[in-house]
């Protein structure tokens, strides 16, 4: 059972630690929208998927309708998805999740999975479930040799980007005078309010931020991961259970224990690969059992 | 003699056409109506969870699942033995208490999303479960799972049989869920639904009463799920997934959450809905999804719900009514009856 090679451990763990910085983006950017917005976002794994088909769409099926000069590539869409999947976030937000919020979170998780539906839905209509794929940009094409293991540079590319992401938001929120603001308005958004500052709006583009950064990690995943409709589905359970873990009251409790998770995912699949699909939610429940607000939770 | 209530009444009055079925099954074909029965005992043990004790599952599926799987494999393999199938059922019923009992004393630890995320995710181990243990068929499935005899002598392979077996359970199921929404135990959960602190604070143990709630519900979903491996005699991977519980979800929220007959008539428009576009695949998820849109969006009491709304409505206005023309005829008619 332990004579693991150096190389199949160093693999293993990349591919956990890789996981894991999506678990981590995706569960910080649950988190942040729970703050404000008391909702539990179940779209968020349609709007990450979502966002890798745009990717895909604008490279590979673009050109095919409009010529080869509309060609996206990867570096514009990893800005541009997020903006419009951000901005039909927005578009959500103001039509139809706002007329919740005075009423039970229940309403606000339904919606949400409503959507999440229709999004995997029309995708499953018009691309099947087989999924496309689509390869890494030119310049992150190729790896290093590092000796004791061979790495890609794209996926080198995933962990040190989705890094500086998790650590950029986390300076966002923890350091800056907007976050102040932000966080002074989850702890009590009526006296905020009072004291001049537009709270609506705030809301409104904490969601659009927060499924922004659902679509920044969907595009980064499109080159690793087969863009099918249920990718994010699929991904949002398990990232579920790391929120459960970690607790949705803090930045950084979201991005440690998403790539903690990760890695330890990776491990198992190396150590008892049968185990892999359920060791976090094993975790989950032993963390309930022992630590019932979880990890880093403050909930009551 | 006390005046029976209205889901009773209706119940009473939906009986005659109900048993007539299976003698005209050009009007309704009988494995249907059997198969919106199951569904709609399933949605009833839902309603039970969301609707009176507010709380949501996601994972209502690996219930309904794995008892459809226990009374599957019991059938398959016993009833040539002799196995009667009474006791396959009863079988399916306490493994979906179990699982009940194992998911439900952990997401009870946590209370409002985290209680849905939970649920989800360990309904996912019993999802990967059904896919890694070899006697439940993986990816096909069980098959042709024999009906058995009834008592020993009553054939439930002929059709008409099974379906009056099939409706004397939902009927049984619809009984003890009325049984239990008015009870001592049923007031209790409607109190920890609508303010759990208070109901504390009143002495209930609420955590105890949730874990009794959500191990019930899951009884009786097991028992739909039994009901349904009969029924089609198929039990598949589908009815552990994600979607299963999202369907009896959706019929739960379209017919009204925390009524009577909501979750049946959710169920009974779910299935026919599902029978008719089953061929367009993503579309059927796309229109599921809309309809949760609209029900939270604009009719969040659901059909029956709104309906109940409605006739409130139409009464008190009635009384209104009747409590103001002695006012404004008033005068003369009090000086007649004076005289």
């Amino acid at each position: 059972m332990f004579d693991v090679s150096l190389q199949s451990l160093a693999a293993q763990l990349l591919v956990g630690l890789i996981n894991g910085c999506f678990y981590a983006m995706l569960s910080m950017g649950l988190a942040i929208i729970f703050g404000l917005l008391n909702i539990i976002n179940f779209a968020h794994g349609a709007q990450f998927m979502v966002a890798a088909f745009l990717a895909w769409m604008g490279f590979a099926q673009l050109p095919l309708l409009l010529g080869p000069a509309y060609q996206i590539n990867f570096w514009v869409a990893l800005i541009l998805a997020p903006i419009i999947v951000g901005a039909l976030g927005v578009l959500l937000e103001k039509t139809l999740l706002k007329r919740l919020y005075h009423l039970d979170h229940l309403y606000g998780l339904l919606l949400t999975f409503g959507v999440s539906l229709v999004l995997e839905g029309a995708f499953r209509h018009f691309y099947g479930i087989s999924g496309v794929s689509y390869g890494p940009p030119e310049l992150l094409q190729g790896g290093v040799d590092l000796g004791f293991m061979y790495l890609p540079l794209y996926r080198g590319f995933v962990v040190v980007a989705s890094i500086v992401i998790c650590l950029a938001t986390w300076y966002l929120f923890e350091k800056t005078k907007l976050g102040a603001l932000l966080r002074a308005g989850t702890e009590n958004p009526k006296l905020l309010q009072a004291f001049g500052v537009n709270i609506p709006l705030m809301i409104t583009l904490t969601y659009g931020f927060g499924v922004g950064l659902a679509a920044l990690a969907g595009v980064m995943a499109t080159p690793i991961m087969q863009v099918n409709p249920l990718m994010g589905a699929n991904l949002l359970n398990i990232v579920f259970a790391v929120v459960v873990i970690g607790g949705l009251g803090s930045i950084m409790g979201a991005i440690v224990s998403g790539l903690a998770l990760g890695i330890l995912e990776g491990l198992t699949k190396l150590l008892y690969p049968e185990a892999s699909t359920v060791v976090v939610f094993v975790i989950m429940a032993v963390v309930l059992l022992t630590r019932p607000a979880g990890l880093f939770g403050k909930e009551k | 003699m006390k005046a029976v209530p209205a889901p009773i009444r209706i119940l009473l009055a939906l009986l005659l056409p109900a048993l007539l079925v299976p003698a005209f099954p050009e009007l309704a074909y009988p494995v249907f109506v059997m198969k919106v029965l199951c569904y709609a005992l399933f949605a009833l043990a839902f309603n039970l969870l969301i609707g009176f004790t507010g709380l949501v599952s996601f994972g209502h599926a690996a219930f309904f699942g794995w008892a459809g799987y226990t009374t599957g494999i019991l059938m398959i393999r016993l009833s040539a033995a002799g196995l009667p199938v009474e006791l396959a059922i009863v079988a399916g019923v306490a493994v979906a208490v179990a699982i009940g009992w194992a998911i439900g004393s952990l997401a009870i630890r946590r209370t409002g999303i985290y209680f849905a995320m939970i649920t989800l995710a360990l309904s996912q181990v019993a999802y990967f479960l059904a896919v890694q243990i070899k006697w439940t068929g993986g990816e096909d499935g069980m098959q042709g799972i024999p009906r058995g005899r009834l008592l020993g002598f009553i054939d439930l392979g002929v059709d008409s049989h099974m379906y009056y077996f099939t409706l004397a359970v939902f009927v049984a199921g619809f009984l003890a869920v009325h049984r239990v929404v008015n009870s001592p135990f049923g007031q209790a959960l409607k109190a920890l639904r609508d303010n759990e602190p208070r109901a504390t604070s009143l002495g209930y143990d609420t955590d105890r009463c949730k874990l009794y709630a959500f191990m019930l519900s899951a009884g009786l979903a097991g028992l739909a799920g039994s009901l349904k491996a009969l029924v089609l005699q198929l039990s598949s991977l589908n009815d552990v997934m994600l979607s299963t519980s999202t369907e009896v979800l959706l019929m739960t929220l379209l017919g009204g959450l925390g009524t009577s007959w909501g979750p049946v008539v959710g169920a009974a428009l779910v299935v026919s809905l599902q029978n008719h576009l089953a061929a367009l695949g993503g579309v059927v998820t796309i229109i599921i999804g809309l309809t949760f849109i609209v029900c939270v969006s604009f009719f969040r009491r659901g059909l029956v719900g709104e309906l109940q709304a409605a006739l409130k409505r139409r009464t008190r206005i009635r009384e209104q009514h009747e409590q103001h023309r002695p006012e404004i005829l008033g005068s003369p008619g009090e000086q007649a009856s004076s005289v």
